[in-house]
């Protein structure tokens, strides 16, 4: 039911030699382990698990976007693999995508995919061309986090409208101040209340 | 009215009416009120809920639900209000031919529900279109929003038609459209309409007990 | 065979923006009666024959995630209510299973059986709205839609008994449930079940032979299995095309595999089998009901030990998926070792359920573009969350 991450590691070095891919430990009781590949190699390790036919993940069935302003936390949260190099300095934006197989049943088999910067090079190569369900949740990850996704047919917003300019799920994004009155203000609310109001206990 | 109950009782014992033409117009356009078919999010379940056989709000006369804004009467803004949504919600209101009324069903309607710090989420509709009746709930129960119906057709009931204090329909210098807001770079321009909504000011004492 | 199943699917027959005057542009919705929700299609037609239609979002995104992050574990329940608002409580499900799964929480026997029952309760009026919506779509107008919510309201009631609210019930916790049944609650829900048949029977009555819905749903929408597998599609849309799998049987979560039910499948995959895969699961549901409340247990309702208050996950990843009763609805959640998520993330089956909604309606009327996004079953709340 569930993959072994490590045979289909070896599975892909010996078919793809030259490709970056680092097994990256889960600490959490769900034991779902993961692949780091690199960009580059995204596509042709996807066309790969899809078309093997004793692999046979024809089925993505999630792509979610994870911003890291800070590198060291992404590390924390899943284990880095013995011998890897050092933690990239700035922060970063990945996209993990969870690959199931609905011949044989099993999965998931969850690939990792990181981009250089969270500034101009927030790209990354899209995989619509070998899933198509990554169509409308790689507009959604451009749309909430800025990730270019180099080769998708139609990239633009999808959740928000088009004149907008941010990417709300960036952990360093601001809601614009709409502060209204509220009884009993706490935490964050308060901050906003003592700003707008200064008499505020 | 002018004139005497007791004569009114015995007048309509004998089947003679004594009404005033605001009464029988408000009667009339209370217990026939046309909702606009516009539900948009979970609140619109409990109101399809309302409509049918079990809390039935035909026996109030609002059953007759009509898709397009230019045929009804009241817009239920039944569930949270995206900013992205709301120029719509403004144009489907000035869409209505007067007089019109608005619900605001559910908290996410009145001031935004539990959504409230959501980014694209709109602190409730009634920064933008006038609301007549709020309902609270989240979502309330159909017999909230049948109650709720039923202030609504209350406050029709008292509505003057001339003088003064008379509704904004039948007065000819009222408005009946609201300016739509557009899409900004980081929120909608403008954030509220500043002549129907301000948000409340509110002077807090300090510790010293200054005002 | 199909060749490559992401691509091989005829894209638009004709670039909108070319300057054939001859057509027509049209914008479903936001606000429109057949719409289920605030959902938008700009289609472009020729005459009446669909050549593109490009789907909007976004009018009901609601920042749940966003939320998400600024609230504990546990204050993301109710939200989570929200997501599918017509089943709320499989939703529930959804979310205590993937924080289960994340922080490795057992669950006890009997919250198991409690889960099951009220989780196919709420398939079983999930998809009997279905039927009352997809009749309205087809110019029913209110009728249908009167006999699904007569039952609906019957299952309703039973909810507002156990949990204290009709809809949005926020009845699981990590670890099990929030409070036991009430007394007698079991004895009404079996009657419930024995009187639900009769109910579908009479639905099939209406449908199966209606020439209307033959003539308005056979063979229409229908796209091959490779097509569908390859885009995503999950829950009664791809079983009605015949392929097997329902999560339920091939990674079955809770107490799933102690049920004896079939999984039905369709033979072509049009609006006229997914309609009819939702009545035979309906059957399938009253089954595995009728076995859980006979073998319910008595015991606790929550894992004694779980912790509700400061509950901190340890830090890692989670992706945990059930079969609600649109599709596979996935929770991906990434903790580090604090109270609220680092990241929160739902997988929406309506929302990636319509990524094939272009290619089955091309080349089709308009009529059938709202039978085919009536059959898809989506809910705005997921869609746009």
């Amino acid at each position: 039911m569930s993959v072994d991450p490590e045979a289909i590691l070896k599975r892909l070095q010996e078919a793809l030699p030259g490709a970056a891919i680092v097994l990256r430990t889960n600490p959490s009781p769900s034991g779902q382990h993961s692949l780091l590949v690199a960009g580059a190699n995204l596509i042709e390790i996807c066309r790969f698990l899809r078309d093997t036919p004793d692999l046979a993940f024809d089925f993505l069935s999630n792509v979610t976007g994870v911003d890291w302003p800070d590198p060291a936390k992404a590390d924390k949260a899943a284990v880095p693999a013995a011998g890897e190099g050092t933690p990239a300095s700035e922060g970063f934006l990945e996209v993990l995508y969870h690959l199931y197989s609905i011949s044989r049943r099993v999965g998931p088999l969850v690939l990792r995919a990181r981009t250089q910067d969270r500034g101009d090079n927030a790209k990354i190569p899209s995989v619509v061309s070998v899933f198509r369900s990554a169509e409308f949740q790689e507009r959604e990850i451009f749309d909430l986090y800025g990730v270019e996704f180099t080769g998708h047919p139609d990239l633009r917003r999808i959740l928000m409208w088009d004149e907008y300019v941010d990417h709300p799920m960036r952990k360093d994004y601001v809601a614009p101040d709409d502060y209204e009155y509220e009884p009993t203000p706490h935490a964050a609310v308060l901050d906003q209340a003592q700003r707008h109001y200064p008499g505020t206990p | 009215m002018a004139i005497d109950s007791k004569l009114a009782e015995d007048l309509k014992s004998q089947g003679v009416h004594v009404t005033s033409f605001e009464s029988l117009i408000n009667w009339g356009r209370s217990s026939s009120l046309w909702p606009l078919q516009f539900g948009l999010a979970c609140c619109a379940i409990e109101m399809i809920a309302a409509t049918m056989a079990k809390y039935d709000m035909a026996r109030f006369g609002a059953e007759v639900f009509r898709p397009s804004p230019r045929q009804a009467d009241l817009m239920i803004v039944a569930g949270t209000v995206t900013k992205k949504m709301a120029p719509q919600v403004v144009r489907l209101y000035n869409q209505m031919a007067e007089p019109k009324y608005v619900i605001a069903m559910g908290a996410c309607a009145i001031s935004g529900g539990p959504f409230k710090e959501g980014y694209n989420v709109l602190k409730g509709i009634d920064r933008f279109i006038p609301v007549d009746v709020v309902i609270p709930g989240c979502p309330p129960r159909p017999e909230a929003l049948l109650e709720g119906l039923l202030t609504l057709r209350a406050k029709i009931a008292k509505e003057k038609l001339l003088g003064k204090h008379r509704a904004r329909h039948a007065d000819p210098d009222g408005t009946a459209a609201y300016p739509v807001p557009e899409f900004g770079a980081h929120d909608l321009e403008p954030t509220a309409n500043r002549d129907i909504w301000n948000p409340p000011s509110v002077v807090r004492e300090a510790e010293g007990g200054e005002a | 065979m199909i060749s490559d199943p992401a691509t091989s699917h005829p894209a638009a027959v004709l670039e909108p923006g070319a300057d054939d005057d001859q057509l027509l542009r049209v914008s479903l919705g936001p606000q429109h009666p057949s719409t289920h929700g605030v959902f938008r299609m700009n289609v472009v037609l020729d005459g009446e024959t669909v050549v593109s239609l490009k789907p909007v979002f976004g009018y009901l995104h609601r920042n749940h995630e966003k939320i998400a992050e600024g609230t504990s574990y546990l204050g993301s329940m109710p939200y989570t209510d929200r997501l599918d608002y017509i089943c709320p409580l499989s939703n529930n499900w959804a979310y205590a299973h993937a924080v289960e799964k994340l922080a490795g929480i057992e669950v006890p026997e009997r919250a198991e059986y409690m889960r099951v029952i009220v989780a196919e309760l709420t398939r079983l009026i999930n998809h009997t709205a279905f039927a009352g919506f997809i009749l309205g779509d087809m110019g029913a107008w209110g009728s249908a839609l009167m006999y699904a919510f007569r039952e609906r309201e019957l299952i309703l009631d039973l909810f507002e008994d156990l949990t204290g609210a009709r809809m949005m019930a926020n009845f699981m916790r990590f670890g099990g449930c929030r409070n036991d049944l009430p007394a007698g609650w079991a004895a009404k829900v079996g009657k419930l079940v024995d009187d639900y048949g009769p109910f579908l029977d009479e639905m099939e009555k209406f449908l199966v032979g209606n020439e209307i819905l033959l003539a308005r749903t056979r063979d229409v929408g229908a796209l091959p299995k490779e097509v569908l597998v390859n885009g995503g599609i999950t829950g009664p849309m791809l079983r009605a095309a015949g392929v097997n799998y329902d999560i339920r049987k091939v990674e079955p979560y809770g107490i799933y595999e102690r049920f004896n039910f079939r999984i039905p499948l369709g033979e072509t995959g049009d609006c006229y089998d997914r309609i009819m895969i939702r009545f035979l699961e309906m059957r399938e549901s009253l089954k595995i009901l009728r076995q859980a409340l006979d073998q319910l247990p008595d015991g606790p309702f929550i894992n004694p030990k779980a912790k509700l208050r400061n509950f901190k996950p340890p830090p890692g990843e989670a992706y945990a998926r059930i079969e609600g009763p649109k599709g596979e609805l996935g929770f991906h959640l990434i903790s580090d070792g604090s109270t609220n998520p680092y990241r929160y993330r739902v997988r929406p089956p309506s929302f990636i359920n319509l990524t094939l909604l272009e290619d089955m309606c091309l080349g089709l009327d308009l009529a059938d573009v709202v039978i085919i996004l009536g059959s898809v079953d989506i809910v705005l709340g997921e869609v746009d969350r």
